[in-house]
């Protein structure tokens, strides 16, 4: 285990470090020139230059992103290249609305991914499973952007019970408005995250109904289900564990879109307009700690599946 | 039987065949006509209803829908076709790297591709936006470096284990260069791996062009892009909601079409493919 947990944490500093490289070189080939942009077409060239000098942007590269990682371990991500605000605090400030807009829809997906799942491979040669099967099939076909406007015009519209955009401008100090915002924006995560999911765990059910130790259980004297409950179920568990990560990266990206669908002040709405803006020092920290938490997520996923998973334990 | 007439018998495979068959049409015809020019506007006709003339009705310009989703689907299918080519490219490369090379050079390439994989293909694509601004060649990198990394990790073990078959040994022995052998044996063998990974990426590409269109990262707003369809009549969906049903439902269609191709594909190509196993289906993963 520790010398699993090592290669993984080796792995994951050079995940963070080559992410990071990344996205700091691919925003430096940036064709205009950022000082120019701030000065406007006005600037004198000593204006030019000494927006340059403060910026910092005169300073070899190496530099700049030596100095910029330093600053991620003190929690320092720099200040806005276009109104200087601070570049953490920013991505503290709209965390309160990303955060808990993810978690919402990861329970969603879970909730309904897990027993249709299931019941669609226990059921797979009736009607039921088919049902599910196709419509697992289709959501998996819909687009984010689409299935948020379709939840708009059926709950918010037609049936008016649930605002169809924005978040109370005083944040969470009214959580019942606030959870009432993310309601529609987490269903529609939610379900086509639950989607894929769902696939998976039909898969992954059927896989267990074949194995060995299901049969065992029935040839025991289970039934086909308690066998599939007490034997096949952690297994099913198990490989569920191992996608979690993708799941999440997949909530992460849904985020962003629906952020904009349903104008939710969070993070994915902030890297849209940063990158609309090139405010290039926003957007590098907001990429740098989405795909830092989409990284950091995989590894505590796949520890956590080689902690609990025995067959893992038994040939190390 | 060849591939195509195995593809044409599982009934499924043949309707996501036709499907996409017709959205390529669809694309070919709105090259020479359209029921009225989709750039039109026509204050006096603005959200018609659908009916006669405006099959689908018209958006609040009074463009016509209809001919707006037909145009659309030429930006659709030429970002699938590139998004599909770039991601192939790549994988082949990386494949191809990572498992005929000597060790080192094979795992490290191994451990860049499990590296890049980590990154969901919109936050690729937001990086070039902030770099480059946002255009269709965002949408066709993005998903083609993305998910060419899927098909790279694919692609690797089905290239090694045919490197393994014997037919390699005795091409080694009767003198073939390494890259005869790769053209002549290597790929030819791999390819249906590689033709079931592209439907699916191209199914991706299709996703991704929408969301980020409708970001407006994707296609310039001059173009009819069915993403970017979807972010005009937005703004009036508490009014018109109708309006919004249609690029909607051509976007799902297609990707449905191409994932159902991919599945059947797979189904059709891998003969080890047992009817037990038929059922389960690939996980695509979330673009946008």
């Amino acid at each position: 285990m520790l010398r699993y947990a090592a290669t993984r944490i080796l792995f994951l500093a050079l995940g963070l470090l080559v992410a990071s490289a990344l996205i700091f070189w691919a925003l430096r080939i940036l064709p205009g020139d950022v000082a120019q942009m701030i000065a406007g077409t006005e600037g004198t060239p000593a204006q030019v230059e000494r927006i340059r000098a403060d910026l910092g942007l005169d300073r070899p590269l190496a530099v700049q992103y030596a100095e910029w990682i330093g600053g991620v371990f003190t929690g320092d991500l720099g200040t806005s290249m276009l109104t200087g605000a601070s570049v953490a605090a920013q991505l503290a400030a709209k965390a309160q609305v990303t955060i808990p807009l993810g978690a919402f829809s990861l329970l969603i997906a879970l909730a309904f991914a897990l027993p249709l799942g299931v019941v669609s491979a226990v059921r797979h040669r009736s009607r039921t499973g088919a049902a599910i099967g196709v419509v697992s099939q289709l959501l998996a076909a819909v687009p984010v952007v689409w299935a948020g406007l379709m939840l708009v015009v059926l709950f918010a519209v037609v049936l008016g019970w649930l605002p169809a955009q924005g978040f109370p401008r005083t944040g969470w100090q009214n959580p019942a408005d606030a959870i009432r915002a993310l309601i529609l924006p987490s269903i529609t995560i939610g379900i086509v995250e639950g989607a894929m999911l769902m696939r998976f765990v039909r898969s992954a059910t059927l896989q267990a109904l074949g194995e060995d130790f299901v049969r065992t259980g029935a040839a025991k004297g289970l039934t086909r289900t308690q066998s599939l409950v007490r034997h096949g179920l952690p297994a099913v568990g198990l490989s569920v564990i191992t996608v979690l990560g993708i799941q999440i990266a997949g909530i992460i990206v849904g985020a962003v879109v629906i952020e904009q669908v349903f104008t939710l002040p969070g993070i994915g709405r902030m890297l849209v307009t940063d990158v609309g803006a090139r405010d290039l020092t926003m957007v590098q920290g907001e990429l740098l700690v989405l795909t830092g938490f989409v990284l950091v997520t995989g590894f505590v996923v796949d520890l956590a599946h080689h902690a609990i998973d025995p067959r893992q334990r038994e040939h190390r | 039987m060849s591939a195509l007439a195995r593809l044409w018998r599982i009934p499924l495979g043949r309707s996501a065949l036709i499907v996409v068959a017709v959205i390529a049409a669809t694309a070919l015809v709105s090259l020479f006509w359209t029921p009225f020019d989709p750039r039109r506007a026509d204050a006096y006709s603005a959200w018609a209803p659908p009916g006669w003339p405006h099959l689908l009705g018209t958006d609040g310009t009074g463009r016509d829908i209809l001919s707006l989703i037909m145009a659309g689907a030429r930006i659709t299918v030429t970002v699938a076709i590139g998004a599909g080519l770039v991601a192939t490219v790549i994988g082949v490369a990386l494949a191809a790297l990572g498992a005929l090379t000597a060790r080192p050079v094979r795992e490290s390439v191994a451990v860049f591709v499990d590296i890049l994989i980590a990154f969901p293909v919109l936050l690729i694509a937001m990086m070039i936006a902030a770099v480059w601004g946002g255009s269709l060649w965002v949408v066709i990198w993005s998903v083609g470096v993305g998910y060419g990394v899927n098909i790279a990790r694919v692609a690797r073990i089905e290239l090694r284990r045919v490197n393994r078959a014997d037919f390699v040994l005795a091409a080694q022995a009767s003198g073939l260069t390494r890259s005869q052998i790769l053209t002549r044996h290597l790929l030819p063998n791999a390819a249906p791996v590689f033709i079931v990974q592209l439907s699916w990426s191209m199914a991706a590409a299709v996703l991704a062009e929408a969301g980020l269109s409708y970001l407006g990262f994707g296609a310039p707003v001059t173009q009819p892009s069915w993403g970017l369809l979807l972010s005009e009549v937005q703004d009036y969906i508490t009014v018109h909601p109708t309006s919004v049903l249609w690029p909607g439902i051509a976007i799902t269609l297609t990707v449905l079409a191409l994932n159902l191709l991919g599945d059947a594909l797979r189904e059709a190509t891998d003969p080890t493919l047992s009817r037990g196993r038929r059922a389960q289906t690939h996980t695509p993963e979330v673009i946008a």
